[in-house]
């Protein structure tokens, strides 16, 4: 049977202020639109937990980032220092920074994690393709972020990696070369950079991720979320006119998030006090030397999170090509609702094809990030190569292998193991 | 800590001279050099004081620490105001002073080939593997314009003016057979031990102990929260792992009414 009705929205008739507001605002509207009224499928697993925590890191940056603001001087001559004079002389400054630092990490791992929830229970699928669209944005919108971000503590990995990604802009014919010059304002990555990658950090991409977000958990609102068995909830509706297989999300889910938000946060807490560079993976030790235009770093990697596709444009000799097959590598994902032709969602009812690209692809999604912190030589390359045709393979091959696949049958609800 | 037991073992460690007695490191000394490491250590506070006190002594005359100040320093080393004057701050400097030379950099610069770099962020930078190794494979080199040549950083800038203590070594090279890149073998000179040639002030394990304070300082120096850091962290991780064990306890109560 379904779960019990949901505890009733605060009375109207609740005295004074309350009922003063809720004359004047949707409050209650808008908690039984969202949350209390919003029927969520009962079969949420471990992988549901990611979109929530996302939404928390976004938090965590926003309130660490506006205390970073208040110190950090943008510019070639006080940069550096001011970061320094954050981490050593503000109260807690160095807390505020290696949560800003390690939330930067966390925010990508939630994000991956969130994305391959959705491939793993065709979440992309009708009729949620602009939810997947949506979402792409965002993640497009974070990688700017992350990127402004990482080179305003002006160490000398962040200016050399902005060298690289920004000449990535020139390879493009024609436009290439004016364009580069026009997002440096300048002849090289300097002052000019800085301040406008300062500007786009902390108020244009952020305001860009909150409006995008706001759309994407609108579109999840209307089209309703998906679920492990890939089934649609709302096509069984009880008497009451609720999904059989729905409970509402407050309080149901809004509890379990908890537990999530907790354990999310014992991790991030214990990178931030104990390991905040995590070998050198969160913060690079050349970013603890200024940027000096004369001295390159042994190795030029960017962070983590970018190593995949960083890898991908390595791996190919002619670096245009590389840059291309780099942007193709992100913009594929764009096209999954079309490229996905299984007649079912999940992978739970997918045959051994679907089910061995998705692996094969996870498979070369991490060893190209582990090969985009190497040097880009011997037969690093060469793994390279064939990580890399295993990453577009997945989604070049998708048309046909998810069309031939054997599906099996797709129960009428949702497969719920009820808790003890 | 009773304030003049404290006292007392500041005043020992900060004031203590170095022992002179020199004795001769065994053979083949030096061979795994690049295994050495500095360890951990900074939340021993006697080291931390000596190291401040060797980097007083002898880094402070071409290296600063432009971002740490000397009152910050005697707080974390557990220093009261007068010994802080006393032992670790120049004359002429007041203690919310930054920790820097007095040498100009143009004139460093003239002196040296380059400006000796600050040594705030060295330990983040280089890790204090590297400095430790650094401060211990210096060695004679008349070819060189400062007479010596260090394992770590070849052709280093700078001159070995800690072998007043650590005595003079040679190091011995031996003949090797490489394969390059191209499967040509080659002849290459590569480090076997060291010999010490001259003794100095200090014992060999004398020494170490002096490197593994100094880099133990500027490790402190790098991050000087660190020692804060992990301390309130464990009762950071503790509240966390309680509010989700409760948080479980609540959910699992919720959820007994969803069948």
């Amino acid at each position: 049977m379904a779960a019990p009705v949901p505890p009733p929205a605060p009375p109207a008739k609740a005295g004074g202020l309350v009922a003063w507001i809720y004359k004047r605002l949707p409050v209650e509207e808008f908690i039984r639109d969202q949350a209390t009224g919003y029927y969520a499928p009962k079969n949420f697993n471990i992988w549901y937990f990611f979109g929530s925590l996302a939404l928390v890191v976004l938090v965590l940056q926003l309130a660490t980032g506006i205390f970073l603001t208040m110190f950090y001087k943008p510019g070639e001559a006080t940069s550096f220092d001011s970061v320094e004079f954050i981490m050593r002389e503000v109260q807690w400054g160095w807390l505020i920074r290696y949560m800003h630092s390690t939330g930067a990490s966390v925010f990508f791992i939630v994000v991956y994690l969130h994305m391959f929830r959705s491939l793993l229970y065709g979440s992309y699928k009708a009729p949620r393709e602009l939810l997947w669209l949506i979402g792409m944005l965002v993640y497009l919108a974070l990688m700017a972020e992350a990127f402004f971000g990482y080179v305003l503590p002006w160490g000398n990995m962040s200016f050399w990696g902005a060298q690289v990604i920004v000449n990535l802009f020139g390879t493009i014919p024609v436009i290439g070369p004016g364009l580069v010059l026009w997002i440096r304002g300048d002849y090289g990555i300097a002052d000019a950079t800085l301040g406008r990658f300062f500007a786009l950090h902390v108020a244009a991409v952020p305001l860009a991720i909150l409006l995008l977000v706001v759309l994407h958990l609108v579109a999840l609102r209307h089209a309703g979320s998906n679920n492990p068995d890939g089934i649609e909830i709302k096509e069984r509706v009880g008497a009451d006119g609720h999904p059989l297989d729905g409970i509402p999300f407050h309080p149901y889910y809004t509890v379990k998030d908890v537990v999530g938000i907790g354990v999310m946060l014992v991790m991030l807490a214990i990178v931030v006090f104990f390991v905040p560079s995590f070998g050198g993976l969160f913060l690079e030790a050349p970013n603890f030397e200024p940027a000096n235009p004369l001295s390159t770093p042994e190795h030029i990697a960017p962070v983590w999170y970018f190593t995949p596709y960083y890898a991908i444009l390595r791996a190919v000799p002619d670096q245009r090509l590389g840059a291309l097959l780099m942007f193709l590598a992100v913009a594929l994902f764009v096209f999954l609702p079309w490229l996905d032709r299984s007649p079912v969602k999940s992978m739970r009812y997918r045959g051994i094809l679907s089910r061995g690209a998705l692996a094969m692809f996870a498979v070369c999604f991490v060893v190209l990030g582990y090969l985009g912190l190497q040097p880009a030589e011997g037969l690093y390359v060469i793994l390279a190569r064939i990580f890399a045709v295993g990453y577009f393979a997945y989604f070049i091959l998708m048309p046909w292998y998810s069309r031939i696949d054997k599906v099996k049958p797709v129960p009428e609800r949702v497969v719920f193991h009820e808790h003890e | 800590m009773n304030m003049n037991r404290r006292a007392l073992i500041v005043a020992c460690v900060l004031a203590s001279g170095v022992a002179a007695a020199a004795t001769e490191p065994a053979p083949g000394a030096g061979a795994d050099w690049m295994t050495w490491r500095a360890g951990d250590d900074v939340t021993n506070l006697a080291s931390l004081q000596r190291g401040a006190r060797n980097f007083m002594g002898y880094c402070l005359g071409c290296h600063s620490l432009k971002y740490e100040r000397y009152s910050r320093l005697g707080i974390d080393l557990g220093l009261t105001p007068e010994e802080l004057q006393q032992y670790l701050i120049p004359p002429g400097d007041k203690p919310a002073d930054y920790i820097l030379t007095t040498m100009p950099a143009g004139d460093a610069a003239t002196w040296f080939g380059k400006t000796p770099p600050d040594l705030s962020l060295m330990a983040r930078a280089r890790g204090s593997d590297y400095l430790y190794q650094f401060l211990k494979t210096f060695y004679v080199d008349p070819s060189k314009p400062t007479g010596a040549d260090n394992l770590r950083l070849p052709v280093t800038a700078m001159p070995a003016v800690l072998s007043e203590l650590e005595g003079l070594k040679r190091a011995v090279f031996k003949d090797a057979q490489e394969t390059s890149a191209d499967g040509k073998s080659m002849t290459v000179h590569v480090f076997d031990h060291f010999e010490q040639i001259a003794p100095g002030r200090m014992s060999a394990e004398q020494y170490d102990a002096f490197v593994h304070d100094t880099v133990n300082f500027l490790d402190y120096v790098g991050e000087p929260t660190q020692a804060e850091r992990r301390a309130l962290g464990i009762w950071v991780v503790l509240f966390l792992l309680v509010f989700t064990w409760l948080a479980w306890l609540l959910k699992q109560q919720y959820w007994k009414d969803v069948h």
